[in-house]
Formats: C-alpha cells, structure tokens, sequence
C-alpha cells in the first residue's frame, strides 16, 4: 500500500470543481511524477493532498492514516513537505537562516540534518552565508528544497521545481531529487517538462481536465504512444 | 432598468437621507434655542464651509480613491488667494523689491527646467545623472537666492508692522473664492504630476509632507504673506456689523423685531454669509452629483474599482488621476478662501493638519466616501460635535461631578481637560463608524 | 591651523553633536515605524503619539520619583522610569491591537484602511495624552545639565570656539546605540528574531514553516512600544515634552524610514541620521565657519544659509518627498506595498 495517496479527489477553490475524481499516489523512496497540459489540475491535485484547498469528495491518507480533515501547518507535523512553485525561499535571509527557518517546528538539535542537506547540496554549503536572493534560480531551487528538508520529512512534495530554469539546471536539479528519494523520502512531484521528469518517475500520473488519464511506470508512459502523440511531442 | 423593488429602495433611501438631514438641522436649531442663534449661525456658517472641504475630498478619495493626506495645503492656498486678490498693494514695497521677486522667480523657473532637462538627457547615465542634475539644481538656486535675498529684505523692511509685504490685487474678495480654487488647482497639477504614481501608503505621505512645505512656506516667506504676522482686517462681501449699528434704518429695524442693535446686526451679517455660501455649496453639489452620474464619473468610479482593468482596457489612468486630484483640490481651495474671507484675516500658523486634514477625513468617512449628499452630511455633522463637544463635556462633566466639592482636583482636572476629550470622540467615532458601518452614513450609491 | 580648528569645533558644536543626538532619537523612531511596517504592512500613522504616551508615563513616574527624592545624580532620573513607560506603552499598543488593527487582519483589508484606521488612533491616543497631563510644556530633565560645558572647553584647548555636550545627548547616543545593538543581536541571533524576519520576508511561507503569526505581531508591538519610549523619553530629556511636537516628529521619523528604505531596520538607522544631519546641515549659517577658514578679504557678507532655520522640519519633509519620487524603495531597497 502506498505511503501517501489521494483517493478519488474531488474538489476546487470555492466555485467550480477542477479535480474530478483525481487518484495519486507515492511510495516511500520512490518518485512519483504528475503531469500534463496546462490546466489539467497538477498542482491542483497536489495541493490539495497537503491540505490548502477543501475537498468536496475523497480522501488524503499517509501512511494509511486518514488526514484530510487536517491543516497544512499540521501535515507538516506528521512529516510532509511542501515546496510551492513561486517565492518558496526567503530572500533576504541567508542560505543557512532559510534552512534553520525551514526547521522552525523542530526543537531538537537540527546540525546533523543540515549537514546532510549540505552534502545533498554542496553548492549550498559553498554560499550558506549568502542571502538567497542573490543566487540563481537553480541554486535558489536547491534552498527551498533543502529547506523543507529540514523537518525530515517522510514525504515530499515539490510543485514544478523546474519551472525557469534552463535544461542544464534541470537535469542537476532531477539528479538532486533522485539523491533525496534514495534516502527513503517519498517524492511526489508536479511537471510541466513532462519528458525529463517521467525519464526519472518510478510512477507517473497524467491528468487531463482534473482527471486520471493514464497511471503507469514512468518508463511505460514515456513509451506509450497515445501518450507521446498528445503531451510529449510525438 | 429599474425593477419595483429597486425604486422603493431608492425611495427608502431618499427618505432616510432627508430623515438624517432634518436631525441635522434640528440639533442646529437646539443649540439655537439652548446658547443662542448666534452660535447656531456660526455653527451653520462653518459647516457649510467643512462641507465643501469635505465634497472635495470626497471627489478624490470616494470617486477615485486617491489618498490626499494634504489637504490643509489647498485650504491654505485658498485662503492666499484671500489676501493677493483683496488687499492693496503696497506700491513702495513692489517698488522696493519686486524687480527682484520676479528676477528670482524666473530664476527659480529656468533652475527647475534647466534640473528637468538635465535629468531627462542624461536618463541612463547612473551616477552622473544624480551629480550633475544636483550640481544644476544647486547652482541655480544659489543664483535664485542672490536674486531674490536682497528683494525680500527690501520688501520685509517697507513700514513692517503694517505691510511689509506686497500686498495684493486690490479687487473685491468673492474673486478670491475662485482665484483660490485656480491656486489650489495649479499647485495640485504640479504635485499630482510628480507624485499620483505613488502607491496609496507613499501618497499619503507625500501629499502630508508638501502640505506641510506649503505651511511653511506661507508661514516664513513673508514678503508674500507677512508670515506670521498675519494679515487682517481683510475686505468682505457683506457688511460690516460696526456699518450696521450706525445706520439709523437698521437701528429701527432692530427695534421693529425686538433685538438688540448688536444681536441683530451680529445676525444679519452671518445670516448674509450663509446664504452666500449656501449658494455656493448648492453650487459645487449639483457639480459634483452632475459629474458622478456623468459618463465620466462611471469611468472614474471603474478606474476605482478595478484599476489594472481599467487600464488594460485602454484608459488613461494617470490622467483621470490627475483630474480628479484638480478638480477635489480646487474645490478645497475654494473653500479655503471662503473660510478665510469669513475669518477677516489670513493666519498661516492656524492651518494645522489635525484640524484642516484629519479632520475633514473623519467627516468623508463618517458621511459616506463616494456619496457626496454623505460627505456635505458628514461636513455638518463633524464640525457640529467638534465644536459643541466641549460645552457637552462640560455640562456632562458638571452633572457627573455635581456631587464634588467645587475646586476638588479631580473636577478640576475633567473641567480643564474637557476640549480634550472631543480628539478621543473624534478617534473614536471613526474607529467606530469604521468597523461597524464603513460606508458612512449615507453610503455610496451603486450604479 | 587654529582657525582651521576653530572652524571644525563650531561644526562639531551645531552640527555634529545635535546631529548625533537627533539622529539617534529619529533613529529609534524610524526602527519602530519600520518595525510595524515590515510585520504588519502598514504605515501607523499613530506612531508619534505612542512616543508621547510612552514619554507621559516615564513623566508621570519620574515626578513620583523625584518627589521621593530618589535620584541617580549626574544622570537624569526619567531614566530609572523608562521601563515602567515602556510597559505603559506596550499595554496600549497591545489592546489597541486586539481592539483595533486584529479585526483588519482577519479581514486582509487593504493597507490604505489601515491608515485611516491608525490616523482614528492617532486621535484617540493624542486625546487621551492630552486628557491626562494636558498640552502644555514640561521639563523633567534633571541630573547634571553638561558632560562639557563651552567654557571648560575652551580653557582646556585655548580655542575661540566651545564645544558643549549635554547629558542628556550623550545619554541618547549611548542609549541608542545599545538599544540598536540589542535590536540587531536580537534579529540576527535569535530564533525569535530570525522568524520575524522570515515573518516580514515571506508571510506565507512564513506561516507554512509553522511561525505562528500571533506571536509575531505581539512581540513586533512589544518592541515597537519599547522603542517609541524610550525614543519619545530621550527626545524629551533632550528638548522638552510638549504633545503637540511629537505629531509633528511624525514625518522626519518617517522620512528616516523611507530614506533608509522602509521594512529594513538597518535603514532605519541609517534614514534617521541622513535626515537629522540633513536638516542640521542644509539650515546651518556657514558665515562664521566661512570667516576662520577663509582668507581675509574673501569673507561672505550673508548669513551663508542655504535654507533658514525656520524650514528645518521643512527639509526632512523635502528629502522625504525627493525619495519618494526618485526612488521609493530607499537606500537599503526595502519593501514597497
């Protein structure tokens, strides 16, 4: 069983419902990718799955544990992480402030995880003292990964980390996420570069219009060829 | 198309509105019955002039949301324009020293073209576009000053405890009831020019900081002003109560309605002014409802609303903007004049930001932004409790205290500080009128 | 080279020292302003009379002491009082913010009603001020009046010209200088501090890193309070309290935000001291200092005064007005709306 999943999910901002009975899921130390055309929900359905929008229908369960019911502040508590798209750093705090920032909630002695984000990220650990605002958009990319990687978090979730950034960036930036999945780390990711993220997905989602298109291996979608016509470019 | 239900509506609301002025004129009349006919006159005079002022602001921040932290500034410019179209110009001093003002006023001109120039050409330039638009600008003044110091003293020495100044136009002062909205409009194009594309926050506090810069000018240049030596005895349009006594006919008349000679000439002559500012104020309303309801007040209210919309839909926002910060201005400033030609003198030092600016914002809000039956309603009413707040508090303080020893220090203290206690009234109806009914009395009306 | 000293002790008399001295209460002021600016996103316009509310209750409680004969000679004795003003002032600004400015919150209005709302503050606050100790005029400074006084001065280096320094502007450089210090160990060092900037950086991820956002706004209101007296008392010391000048301290207080770029407390700092040297500079008479430095014949006959003293308050309103227009964001770039 899935550790993270969002059965049937039903739902929107208020008015009209965008996700039509949207299923994703992750297990742990695996990456799973959503992706498709723009409008289709992506960041929609996961959003949802960390609690900032109210589901009309279905269910968030992690770890078999119901959650929908709870705040995003207190999914972070049972070990989820959020890095959302746009200003997920702060930019005017350095590198290492916006990791220690990243571990607010914890009380605990938080070094060890920071030098593990440091060896994820060396380039981190090169410019710690450096505010974020003045880094390029990968590097900023890597803070705010890193940064809600500071509560330790059996799940992560990272809403178009590439979206910007040039190809180059792009492949350092995967290689990155398949180091932190290797940690045991869910990751659940939201793609608009479908082609590179389903090349590293152990499970891949396509969503059309707020529902489940095809749910197959990354390597299966990126050979499907119904798949390749409509959203990969033949 | 108007439906049953939205006419009874407005017919609702057409009745609560004249509900709400009659209270109005009837706590006019109390305080007529209760002190006496005089106050109630004053009082009446003064609301009248508050609602202008209030009708002006109304038009910048209820039709366009434009916040003018300054309007003392324009009320001041209108009472300026008092004193340059009514006094007598004083020929000695303009021989004295007008040469030199005008000589300096070029100079000042051609020193903010020349910085203005200077800026523009050198747009990408960095560092050297700061150095040299500042080095012109500080030459230039330099040069304005060596003009224009010698002038000034000339004209300040010229018979100082009467004139010292240079006097004015010489003509009848209503002129100066529209010269002081052409003032006011004049130096709210240039301020609205340079600073309407700041965001809300920085405009408030802009338009608050050159108001204060014209205070002070108007305080210190007194070869223009006489500063704060004031300038008093200014003509006026109705006649003087000292006229009235003399005259023989009034004497009888007085005697014909069983007044005192002074009581009645006293009356008359507010009497006169209200009826003129009332026609004055009628005036500006049906202006001000005529614009609102015109196509362009629709488009302005739009820009309001909805600003990048508005924009994108091709209307020159910047422009309107301006407009509107004009028009609202002109309107204080008229005000302004007609306040300072009821006061008979011109005194800069009054010109306080707490009464002539926050003031008439809590009576914009209180009366409804973007109403401006709401904002002449809020004008009355406000001026009303702000002057009557401290006999109120008295006769409340005497009654509550009525049980103490007189010269208890407790007494004495409540006693003294009464007129305090309308500043905490003030704040409080409108943290009140705020919170719980924003729009105001009577609240805008959407079309 | 005497006259060359004579003319640097007389810049240093009117210039440097009352600069240093405006500069540090401007300073303290800016820093609250851009305080609340940078939490909470509005310009509180009721800032001066909280300075005053602050200064009245340290006045109130030095009166009690000096009456109790209680003194910390040479030193003034509204010092011992200060802390008790500082709570005075923080229980206001903290029911003021749960009576008031909450609501607003939980509303997300716009910041243009929170400025209406803190002017309706401002009234409130300037009343009750006015209510308790009325408008006029007092002094409660007492200690020793001069650290230097002009004539020891000029016997101990035989210069024409004297430099005087008062108690009290030694107080406030000082007093500033480790309540800035304080401020920024705070900011920088702390958990606290570091989530409040993080606060005032990024509100929404902010509130996702689990910073709880009620206290953030408390302790800025904490500190705001603390700051204001503490600047209103040393202004007083330094001047006088008189309610009405804190209204007016309003705009040069927010000039030193702007200028310094509002939302970054270094500004602050910074803004406070560009406009109090500013204002001391551009309304200076530089005839005399022109005489000693000049040779004979070359001597001004004007006063050598770019602007006059009167328009001191003028200037800071001018600098304000320049930054506004040429570049809002200020020195240190700190928010804009």
């Amino acid at each position: 069983m899935s550790y993270l999943v969002g059965h049937d999910m039903t739902g929107g901002y208020g008015g009209a419902d965008i996700l039509h009975s949207c299923s994703v899921s992750v297990e742990r130390g695996q990456i799973a990718v959503v992706v498709g055309p723009n409008g289709a929900g992506k960041s929609t359905a996961m959003k949802a799955m960390f609690g900032m929008l109210n589901l009309r229908e279905g269910a968030v369960t992690l770890n078999g544990e119901d959650i929908t019911g709870l705040k995003p502040q207190e999914r972070v508590l049972k070990g989820m992480g959020f890095v959302p798209q746009n200003n997920n750093v702060f930019t005017s705090m350095t590198v290492e402030e916006n990791l220690e920032m990243g571990a607010f909630i914890r009380r605990d002695d938080i070094s060890q995880t920071m030098e593990q984000v440091f060896s994820l990220f060396p380039i981190l650990a090169e410019k710690r003292r450096q505010p974020a605002g003045e880094l390029s958009g990968g590097q900023r990319q890597q803070v705010a990964v890193g940064r809600a990687l500071m509560t330790k978090p059996d799940v992560l979730m990272l809403d178009e980390p590439t979206a910007g950034v040039s190809p180059i960036v792009m492949d350092e930036l995967f290689d990155r996420i398949i180091e932190v999945a290797k940690t045991g780390i869910a990751v659940l990711m939201v793609e608009q570069n479908a082609r590179q993220a389903l090349e590293i997905a152990d499970q891949g989602f396509v969503l059309v219009q707020g529902r489940n298109a095809y749910t197959d291996s990354g390597k299966a979608l990126l050979a499907n060829p119904e798949v390749r016509k409509a959203f990969l470019g033949g | 198309m108007m439906n049953a239900s939205h006419m009874t509506n407005q017919g609702h609301a057409v009745k609560r509105n004249l509900l709400l002025y009659l209270l109005m004129a009837g706590l006019l009349c109390l305080v007529g019955v209760v002190q006496s006919w005089n106050v109630t006159f004053s009082l009446l005079n003064m609301c009248l002039i508050s609602a202008i002022m209030a009708l002006g602001l109304n038009i910048q921040w209820g039709y366009a949301g434009l916040f003018n932290v300054g309007v003392m500034g324009f009320a001041a410019l209108g009472g300026l324009a008092g004193v340059l179209v009514s006094q007598a110009p004083v020929p000695e001093a303009w021989a004295a020293g007008g040469a030199g003002i005008v000589g300096g006023l070029i100079a000042g001109l051609v020193t903010i073209i020349a910085g203005l120039f200077m800026w523009r050409r050198l747009a990408h330039q960095g560092r050297r576009r700061y150095w040299l638009t500042g080095i012109t600008v500080l030459v230039g003044y330099t040069l304005m000053r060596m003009i224009i110091d010698p002038a000034v003293s000339a004209i300040e020495a010229v018979d100082p405890a009467r004139t010292g100044f240079l006097g004015g136009a010489g003509m009848p002062i209503i002129f100066s009831w529209a010269v002081g909205g052409v003032f006011a409009a004049a130096v709210a194009f240039v301020v609205g020019k340079i600073s309407l594309g700041l965001r809300s926050d920085y405009l408030a506090i802009a338009t608050l900081g050159i108001s204060e810069i014209i205070i002070y000018f108007l305080k210190f240049e007194d070869w223009l002003t006489r500063g704060v030596k004031n300038v008093a005895g200014l003509s006026r349009p109705v006649p003087y109560e000292t006229d009235l006594n003399q005259s023989l006919a009034f004497q009888e008349f007085a005697a014909n309605i069983g007044l005192s000679v002074v009581d009645a000439s006293s009356l008359v002559v507010k009497i006169s002014y209200a009826i003129l500012f009332t026609l004055v104020l009628l005036t500006i309303l049906w202006l001000c409802e005529s614009a609102l309801r015109s196509p362009w007040g629709r488009m302005m209210r739009a820009i309001r609303d909805n600003e990048i919309a508005a924009s994108a839909m091709g209307k020159d926002v910047k422009q309107r903007h301006l407009q509107v910060f004009v028009l609202g201005s002109a309107v204080v400033g008229i005000a302004g004049a007609m306040l300072t030609t009821l006061d008979g003198q011109f005194t800069p030092t009054s010109y306080q930001p707490l009464r002539f600016t926050f003031l008439i914002w809590v009576m914009v809000i209180i009366g409804g932004s973007g109403n401006n039956f709401g904002a002449v309603l809020g004008g009355f009413v406000i001026w009303f409790f702000w002057i009557e707040a401290e006999p109120m508090g008295l006769w409340l303080i005497n009654m509550v205290t009525s049980g103490m020893p007189d010269g208890h220090w407790l007494r004495e203290h409540l006693l003294d500080s009464a007129a305090h206690t309308r500043l905490m009234t003030m704040g409080a109806v409108l943290l009140l009128v705020l919170r719980f009914s924003p729009r105001g009395l009577i609240p805008e009306v959407k079309r | 080279m005497v006259d060359f000293l004579n003319a640097l002790v007389l810049l240093g008399n009117f210039v440097l020292v009352p600069g240093l001295a405006y500069g540090s209460q401007l300073a303290l002021g800016a820093l609250g302003v851009t305080l609340i600016y940078g939490i909470l996103r509005f310009s509180n316009l009721a800032h001066g009379e909280t300075m005053a509310f602050g200064a009245m209750i340290t006045i109130l409680v030095t009166y009690v002491l000096q009456a109790n004969g209680v003194s910390i000679h040479p030193l003034p004795t509204a010092l011992l009082a200060i802390p008790i003003g500082i709570v005075g002032a923080v229980l206001l600004c903290l029911a003021i913010d749960r009576l008031v400015y909450r609501y607003y919150r939980r509303q997300r209005s716009a910041s243009s009603i929170y400025l209406i709302v803190s002017i309706g503050v401002m009234l409130i606050t300037g009343g009750l001020i006015r209510f308790i100790v009325g408008p006029g005029d007092r002094k409660f400074t007492d200690g020793e009046r001069f650290i230097i006084k002009a004539r020891a001065f000029k016997e101990m280096t035989g210069l024409n010209e004297g430099l005087a320094i008062k108690t009290t502007q030694g107080v406030t450089v000082i007093a500033a200088f480790v309540v800035v210090a304080l401020v920024f160990w705070f900011l920088n060092k702390t958990r606290t501090g570091k989530a409040m900037r993080a606060f005032s950086d990024n509100e929404d991820l902010a509130l996702l890193s689990g910073i709880n956002p009620d206290r953030v706004v408390m302790i800025a209101w904490i500190m705001t309070g603390a700051l204001a007296t503490i600047a209103g008392v040393l202004y007083g010391l330094d001047k006088s309290f008189k309610p009405f000048t804190y209204m007016q301290l309003l705009l040069p207080i927010f000039a030193a935000a702007i200028v310094g770029g509002v939302g970054n407390p270094i500004g602050a700092i910074v803004g406070g001291f560009v406009v109090a040297f500013s204002e001391l500079i551009i309304t200076f008479a530089y005839r005399k200092v022109f005489m000693y430095v000049l040779p004979e014949n070359m001597e001004p006959s004007g006063m050598v005064q770019l602007l006059s003293t009167d328009y001191k308050f003028a200037v800071s309103f001018v600098i304000l007005v320049i930054v506004l227009l040429v570049k809002p964001t200020g020195i240190f770039s700190g928010k804009s709306l």
